[in-house]
């Protein structure tokens, strides 16, 4: 028998688990061929191109209920790497502060931290979606409460108002001249790149010293400020105002996108926190006791020392966790939130009955980027692991 | 002696002075809140900042929980009671506490049947969990899962009971066929399972009323029950398709590996409400027509796909871990790959792996509360679907969603605690 | 360890499963049940009551159409279907038939490949607005948030509505009545939107119904019916004649409580017709004679239906409009037992 001569016998597996595997796609794909015809339908893509008929409230790109289900989709793609470009940026801040602290000689904080990880992990993040959306709901002034002389609530500083609808701030208007501040402004935040550099060769060539901090400060400022009120103030502000049903103008951030961002930052950071405390533990005592036998002061030896050896550990991790939080982003429904699962998963998939063909492209788009960022990831890898010694 | 010598010898010492006791600074809770909470003035900052955020929680939450009513009907009633004070309206969780547990449709007098598999569930982890517990106990682990269908979905106790008999029967001819070679005795007992369970399916259907409980369907189960069996009953199942599938990616047989690369990749790389939403518009498309597998069955599989793909990570990670050698040990024993698996290979990277599971199996209990999003009945659906929906109950935020954090909490909490205690119990190596 | 009772529920139902057969008619009479779509909860219509039992408008034609089929009105198992399900449970067999307040519409109908049975409640979409914003007709909504429930048609007509009237409107998509209803409550919309019925029976369950106003405006048609998986003609048909023995019943003024006396014959050709003692309408049917009797005993005619779970004098209080008989004014116009 082929199973028993070693030659051929991992062929014989391999030819068996191929026809297994094809026959059992067959069989599948039968039943969905017999089931399709039995309910009159068939599989097509035609649907995208047609009017999707559906307004959608969060929208980055031109779209009203005439644009097609393809746009819709579109809308929602932006929508998703919206909140998780957000979520990934607000999860970092949170976890590596955590992370930090969890390592802090104060005992308090230590113990706070910890609750905290401890808390986050180990509740599902849907509940804590559900949970921030319900603070908007049930906590938050809803926009009729600040009608009125003596209206129940009222905005912040006058600019910003926190309803149960989302958060309403100002938005900047971009005048003549505008384009010259901003520009004035990059090139400041490239000046400061460039005074750091001159700072660092200044220390190795000469062994001079030089603060960083202030003057980095200043350069971001001074001259933006200056150039600023030279022009004229080109750049003002337009204030959101209660009129009619809700404020208008200014930037709303709908409660949805909200409760999800928070929801996703706070959970992904009690990761986060934990693969930041595991990375810093990983460098070990010997390197903070050389560090400090060299006389550096302890933020020095965090900086310099501690971090940069800490980080190849933490990044890989880290950047899972992004995948992790972009992936959780399809929890958006669960408060009307419009992202690739809303609209396209959603709405387009309710309103066409074209089930099949809207979960693989949904699909096809979260394994896009679940590839690309193991791509990053892999190119990430191979390129600290040139460095090691 | 000399005078000069004389002048001097009052100002030495010729006698120990007694011991001191550390300056009050240095010593006991001081040194220690010295050290410990206002160590510099950054520091003492932190430690401000936290006592006053721990202040605002327990003097928020203090009476908040003080003063909850735990005995009223409704919502409006609760207020009532309250008259104005902060407090909280327990009583929706007592007056809904079946609902939350077991959901809105399943029998009430059956509700002993799901707490008594919970408990017998207990019984049935404490072998495989504690590493002392007498080994005779497995026997009834191994019945546990036959007895839990029972209680649970109710119906004859013989359609269990022929599926367990059949099980049996493809062990014992496993057994018989294993000397010839393992390939053999695993073919011997998927045949002899399946012969015996498609010959003893005809009893069940002919005697349906043999030790037979109220039945109750699959889309009966709900609240906390049902994230308790889509949680155990998945996690279970997926650790041998786990396996299997790490085993074949390890393998160096190309096609069995892009097979079980694809798979997980493919599983790794969408997020698990797609997948049910496979399981609840799609899945039903690919079975044959007229065949009525329900929700509950079709999202076991769908949870089954995707922990099974997280837990062959794991795995592989641990089949990685070991050392070459062993493979090369093993090998040079003459073993072949089954036995070398089995007696080498897995018994060590599974216990590699056993924190790493805990942490797929922590991750996906928390994940069975997605099946809220499509309607199912869960803790979640149960709480922002027929609860907070209720005319009685409209707008008690707080206390059910703190119920569901508590629940959750304490569940995988106990988990990822004992995950760490095996860690330690299982590190026998050399450190 | 559990997973043998997956095994073990799969083999089972593998077996009973047995050899599928294209006929819903013998799927349901071998299963001995009804498999019933309905909404997941939607007072009046279909929802559970305190005891678990499900009843509602929506629930009558399932029993009617269990009761005509199998001669046992509670032999029915209902399925809680979303906007989102409930095309899929119908086309993957999964139900037999979805009565959940479904608008017939081209596309359903033809692109789908669905089949409507009838129409047993003309619905048209409304708004309903707290009676504290002042608001009185549709046309003042302009910048107003909005919840509706996707997967509806009402998500495209407030689309094209707006649209058309040149206003702007903020969407809240939704997913279920019961989501619905805290967001409404504590203003994260302004003014929640579905059909006219639906709106009824959602303000009905409210603490303080007076507080809220359902605004004049019907903006759209919403013939709401049962529907089955095109197809299978026999289905439909038993489907079709036991809504429309339902609604001619109540114009001939047969009611669950004469139904009795008057089954054992009377003067009038139509009646003894539709109640089997004349003619073999429920052998063409592949039923017996007294189908529609018991159809028509299980719940009561359309009338008594409507007024037991919508009616006037429920919390939902909805008049009869144009759900009244023909003769008097309304829709509902069964074709003749013949």
């Amino acid at each position: 028998m082929l199973i028993n001569d070693t030659r051929y016998r991992s062929y014989t597996f391999q030819f068996v688990a191929l026809l297994l595997l094809v026959l059992a796609f067959g069989y599948l794909g039968s039943n969905l061929l017999d089931n399709l015809q039995a309910a009159g339908l068939n599989i097509s893509y035609q649907f995208l191109g047609e009017p999707a008929g559906y307004d959608i409230n969060q929208k980055l790109i031109p779209y009203t209920s005439q644009s097609s289900h393809w746009q819709a989709a579109l809308v929602g793609v932006l929508n998703t790497l919206l909140v998780a470009f957000l979520g990934c940026l607000m999860a970092t801040v949170i976890g590596v502060v955590v992370g930090v602290l969890r390592l802090s000689n104060n005992w308090l904080v230590r113990q706070l931290m910890s609750v905290y990880v401890e808390i986050f992990r180990n509740v599902p993040v849907l509940i804590w979606i559900l949970i921030i959306m319900a603070v908007f709901i049930a906590v938050l002034p809803q926009p009729r409460d600040f009608r009125g002389d003596d209206a129940e609530a009222s905005m912040v500083l006058g600019a910003f108002a926190f309803t149960g609808r989302g958060f309403y701030m100002p938005a900047p208007i971009l005048g003549a001249g505008a384009g010259f501040v901003i520009a004035v402004f990059v090139a400041s935040v490239a000046g400061i790149f460039a005074f750091k550099n001159y700072a660092k060769k200044s220390l190795y060539d000469r062994g001079k010293l030089i603060p960083t901090f202030w003057p980095s400060l200043a350069i971001l400022f001074v001259p933006t400020i200056l150039v600023y009120f030279l022009l004229g103030r080109p750049i003002t502000l337009d204030y959101p105002a209660l009129q009619g049903f809700n404020f208008q103008g200014g930037i709303f951030m709908r409660n949805s996108l909200i409760s999800l961002w928070f929801a996703l930052s706070i959970y992904t950071a009690a990761f986060i926190a934990e693969n930041v405390r595991a990375g810093i533990l990983a460098v070990s005592q010997g390197q903070t006791e050389a560090a400090a036998s060299l006389g550096l002061r302890p933020r020095r030896i965090m900086n310099l020392v501690i971090l940069p050896q800490a980080l190849r550990v933490i990044i890989p991790p880290l950047i899972s966790q992004y995948l992790n939080l972009t992936k959780n982003s399809s929890l958006a429904i669960a408060v009307g939130y419009m992202d690739l699962t809303g609209t396209l998963g959603g709405i387009t998939l309710n309103q066409t009955g074209r089930a099949i063909e809207a979960i693989f492209l949904l699909m096809l788009f979260y394994l896009t980027i679940s590839l690309a960022i193991s791509a990053i990831m892999n190119v990430y890898n191979n390129s600290v692991k040139l460095k090691e010694r | 002696m000399s005078d000069t010598h004389a002048q001097s010898v009052a100002f030495v010492r010729d006698t120990m002075l007694p011991e001191q006791p550390p300056p009050v600074t240095e010593a006991g809770a001081i040194k220690w809140v010295r050290e410990n909470l206002f160590r510099g003035w950054f520091n003492t900052i932190l430690t401000i900042v936290s006592l006053y955020i721990i202040f605002k929680i327990v003097s928020g939450a203090y009476p908040w929980f003080a003063n909850g009513i735990w005995n009223t009907s409704s919502l409006a009633e609760c207020r009532e009671m309250l008259d104005g004070m902060t407090g909280a309206c327990f009583s929706v969780l007592t007056e809904r506490w079946n609902q939350l547990l077991f959901g809105f449709t399943y029998p009430p007098e059956a509700y002993w049947r799901p707490t008594l598999a919970f408990v017998l569930l207990i019984v049935a982890l404490v072998p495989v969990l504690y590493p002392k517990a007498p080994r005779n106990m497995l026997a009834f682990t191994a019945i546990y899962p036959f007895l839990a269908y029972w209680l649970i979905w109710g119906g004859t106790l013989l359609i269990p009971l022929m599926v367990l008999v059949g099980f049996a029967a493809g062990y014992f001819a496993f057994k018989q066929f294993e000397r010839q070679s393992f390939a053999m005795g695993m073919l011997a007992g998927f045949a002899a399972t399946v012969v015996v369970i498609w010959v003893g399916g005809t009893i069940p259907a002919a005697l349906p009323d043999v030790l037979a409980l109220e039945a109750v369907r699959s889309r009966d189960l709900g609240g906390f029950m049902l994230n308790m069996i889509l949680g155990t009953v998945c996690v279970s199942l997926s650790l041998p398709f786990g396996i299997l599938l790490a085993l074949g990616r390890q393998s160096s047989m190309p096609i069995i590996k892009w097979i079980c690369v694809v798979f997980i990749e493919f599983i790794r790389g969408v997020p698990l409400i797609t997948l049910l939403f496979v399981a609840n518009v799609v899945l039903a498309y690919f079975f044959p027509p007229g065949s009525n597998i329900d929700l509950v069955l079709r999202v076991i599989i769908m949870i089954t796909a995707f922990a099974s793909a997280y837990i062959a990570e794991v795995i592989r990670g641990g089949l990685a871990a070991l050392p070459r050698g062993q493979y090369e040990a093993a090998n040079s024993l003459g073993l072949d790959y089954a036995q070398s698996m089995r007696l080498i290979i897995l018994p060590q990277a599974l216990k590699i792996s056993i924190p790493g599971i805990v942490n797929v199996a922590v991750g996906l209990f928390k994940d069975t509360t997605l099946v809220a999003i499509i309607s199912m009945f869960d803790l979640v659906g149960m709480i922002r679907g027929p609860i907070l929906a209720s005319t009685e109950w409209n707008g008690v935020y707080w206390e059910l969603w703190g119920f569901a954090v508590f629940v959750f909490f304490i569940v995988c909490f106990t988990i990822s605690k004992y995950s760490q205690w095996l860690e330690r119990q299982l590190a026998t190596d050399h450190r | 360890m559990n997973r043998i009772v997956i095994l073990g529920a799969m083999t089972a139902a593998g077996l009973s499963a047995g050899v599928a057969s294209a006929a819903t008619l013998d799927d349901v009479k071998a299963r001995g049940t009804l498999n019933c779509g309905v909404t997941t909860g939607l007072v009046g219509f279909a929802a559970p009551n305190a005891n678990g039992e499900w009843e509602g408008f929506d629930v009558g034609v399932c029993r009617a159409v269990a009761a005509a089929v199998l001669g046992d009105p509670t032999a029915v198992e209902f399925v809680p279907t979303t906007g989102k399900t409930r095309f899929t449970a119908l086309a993957s067999g999964e139900i037999d038939l979805l009565a959940r307040n479904t608008t017939w519409t081209f596309s359903r109908d033809v692109d789908l490949g669905f089949e409507f049975v009838g129409i047993n409640y003309y619905d048209g979409q409304g708004f309903m607005i707290p009676k504290e914003l002042g608001v009185s007709s549709a046309k003042e909504l302009d910048g107003a948030t909005v919840c509706i429930q996707t997967g509806t048609t009402t998500e495209l007509n407030l689309a094209d509505y707006f649209r058309k009237n040149n206003i702007s409107y903020e969407p809240v998509p939704i997913e279920t009545n019961a989501e619905a209803q805290p967001l409404y409550l504590e203003g994260a919309c302004d003014v929640y939107t579905t059909d006219a019925s639906g709106l009824a029976a959602t303000r009905a369950a409210f603490e303080n119904p007076g507080d809220h106003v359902v605004l004049p405006e019907i903006i759209s048609k919403e013939p709401l019916g049962p529907l089955v998986r095109h197809g299978d003609n026999e289905w439909g048909d038993i489907a079709r004649w036991t809504l429309n023995a339902l609604i001619a019943a109540e114009e001939l003024g047969v009611t669950s409580a004469n139904i009795d006396e008057l089954a054992s014959g009377t003067n009038s050709p139509e009646i003894n017709r539709l109640l089997g003692t004349e003619g073999t309408l429920g052998e063409m049917l592949g039923l017996d004679a007294d189908w529609a009797v018991r159809a028509i005993k299980a719940g009561g005619n359309y009338g008594e239906l409507f007024e037991k779970n919508i009616g006037e004098n429920t919390p939902i209080g909805l008049a009869r409009g144009l759900n009244a008989q023909w003769t008097e004014g309304g829709l509902l116009y069964s074709p003749p037992f013949r």
